[in-house]
């Protein structure tokens, strides 16, 4: 599956890239590979460099050392060539306030030389694809935040890109509007668009991603799968049970390779064990409010980055 | 990005043809509501050519030996370049580059945050071209410009306003916040408003300031090519006001430019 993505081209990618703004290290040295074809994710915390890092990609922001290339030219001296060829999400609204949806697209069309005829052609197949075809003629600020979004995924589309670059494409949205995103991100893989994203929702990295790089303090902690990545850090399954003194010290000496966390009123146990390990125990003994639930990305994300607040 | 001191702030500019593409963009939202846009150029004038032309110029003695209301009508469509223009890169830039993000959503195209710039600029000289022409149509209907060569003022009047928008970028480009944009209006373009040989003479002020009017105020050379436009009386020195906007209008263009990318590129 993953080697699907590993043997085809590499699209983008990253020696030693390096962001510093003044004193502060935004991106630390990271290496990665984005391959044709797949859903790369960046997942990290507030402030982990994930915004910057894509700032980098699409050429709007100086690299402060390293080396990074897209499809195989150089960040630095093929700006404008690169450009031409990604679709930028961006995580802030900066549609145009002064013009109506359609408009939007057409006038973002003007900026790639997109012919006009072909613009509108371009602009009524993408407000059919992301479904706000009734919006033509609206004004940005009666959309809702959901219709904003989709505008601009539409209006990252417009120039036909090879890479498409969501930052944090789902923030703020409800469940709907998130699994109409997603829809449409893998319908865009399928018709052979790379598509890189940052999240900071576990569930999107697992559902969407082919290959992740957690990222904490501008710095890649971890890369991979998302399925292989929960085997490794967490195992299969999780032990959930209320805190209790002895409750924990027999689950240590049940479980004695097995990594114990409290986290406020509830301990968690993780094993490199198989599937079924908890089952006996929970079968045999009765735990206050025992459950066990599947091991998830939330679970490594929380191992690897800490509990610690970010701002 | 390595060049630093003076030389980083004169920077050669590298622009294509989309700086075009942007000042389009401005184009198109002015189109939308253009009815609301020609209202102030086109009543503005009117209120001072009726109160300080018809109301005070009765009081008035002729300036330069002209009657005053054909005085201040070419420094009235002198007037309009500079603040159409100022304004436009001020506020109205300020507008587009933090609160709407528009520069943000256009540098990830292929357009350069350098054509951003000069298209922002090519705009607000576009807009002096807009409103100056409105007033110059006013002060033709009202009978007040006795010479052909007016029309000269048309062209004049985008060089005018690349200079004021070139300098107003620069101010844009350092502005902590919008309210900030009171002391360039209060302290550079209201006293070029007033001292400018718009409404009198320089010649009754003292010499100090006449120095610093004749010299330093794009106004004034703007003023003196509009007034000897409208009335006719053209002289060689008007070559030497022109000259002043032909050299100082590259350096701040080139300067704004790299002030806002020193502004906008971390």
């Amino acid at each position: 599956m993953g080697c699907a993505a590993m043997e085809s081209e590499v699209l983008i990618e990253a020696e030693n890239l390096t962001k510093k703004f003044g004193d502060l290290v935004a991106v630390d040295s990271i290496n990665f590979k984005v391959f044709e074809g797949e859903i790369f994710g960046f997942l990290g915390p507030n402030g982990a460099g994930k915004t910057t890092t894509m700032k980098m990609v699409h050429c709007v922001l100086p690299l402060t050392s390293g080396r990074l290339t897209v499809a195989d030219m150089d960040v630095t001296k093929d700006a404008r060539e690169i450009k031409k060829m990604i679709g930028v999400a961006p995580q802030e609204d900066n549609l145009d306030p002064d013009f109506t949806v359609c408009h939007n697209l057409l006038v973002y069309a003007r900026y790639f030389d997109v012919p006009k005829a072909e613009a509108h052609k371009r602009c009524e197949e993408l407000l059919k694809f992301v479904q706000l075809e009734e919006k033509r003629n609206v004004l940005i600020d009666q959309l809702s935040s959901g219709m904003k979004r989709r505008l601009i995924l539409a209006r990252a589309l417009i120039n036909e890109p090879q890479i498409l670059m969501l930052d944090e494409p789902t923030t703020g949205l409800d469940p709907q509007g998130r699994h109409l995103i997603w829809d449409k991100i893998r319908s865009l893989q399928k018709q052979g668009v790379t598509i890189v994203l940052t999240t900071h929702y576990m569930e999107e990295a697992a559902e969407l991603c082919d290959r992740i790089v957690i990222v904490d303090n501008g710095k890649i902690v971890e890369e991979g799968k998302p399925s292989d990545l929960i085997k490794k850090h967490v195992g299969e399954e999780v032990l959930e049970v209320a805190y209790d003194e002895d409750v924990s010290n027999f689950l240590k000496s049940a479980f004695p390779d097995a990594r114990l966390e409290v986290v406020s009123d509830r301990i968690q146990v993780f094993t490199n064990k198989p599937r079924g390990v908890f089952t006996d125990i929970l079968n045999k003994f009765s735990f206050k409010a025992a459950m066990i639930r599947d091991a998830n990305l939330e679970d490594v994300f929380l191992k690897l980055t800490g509990r610690r607040l970010r701002e | 990005m390595k060049t630093s001191g003076v030389a980083s702030y004169l920077r050669p500019t590298r622009l294509s043809y989309r700086f075009w593409r942007v000042w389009r963009r401005n184009l198109d939202v002015f189109m939308k509501t253009y009815k609301v846009n020609f209202f102030p150029a086109l009543f503005e004038p009117l209120l001072y050519l009726v109160g300080l032309g018809l109301g005070l110029g009765g009081f008035v003695r002729p300036q330069e030996g002209l009657p005053y209301i054909i005085f201040i009508a070419p420094a009235l469509v002198a007037i309009s370049m500079m603040y159409s223009s100022f304004f436009e890169c001020t506020y109205a830039s300020f507008v587009r580059m933090y609160f709407q993000k528009t520069f943000d959503a256009i540098i990830a195209t292929p357009v350069s945050l350098e054509e951003v710039i000069a298209g922002e600029l090519v705009w607000g000289a576009t807009k002096s071209l807009i409103n100056s022409t409105i007033v110059l149509g006013v002060i033709v209907v009202f009978g007040l410009v006795y010479s052909p060569f007016a029309l000269l003022i048309i062209p004049l009047s985008f060089l005018v306003g690349l200079l004021f928008s070139a300098i107003a970028m620069c101010f844009t480009a350092i502005t902590p916040n919008i309210d900030s944009f009171n002391y360039p209006s209060f302290l550079f373009i209201t006293p070029m408003f007033i001292l400018s040989g718009t409404f009198f003479s320089i010649t009754v002020l003292p010499v100090e300031v006449q120095i610093i009017a004749s010299i330093f105020f794009p106004l004034t050379h703007a003023v003196t090519l509009s007034r000897a436009f409208t009335v006719g009386t053209l002289s060689p020195t008007l070559l030497l006001n022109f000259a002043w906007f032909v050299v100082t209008t590259p350096f701040f263009f080139v300067l704004s430019i790299n002030l806002m990318k020193k502004r906008l590129i971390k």
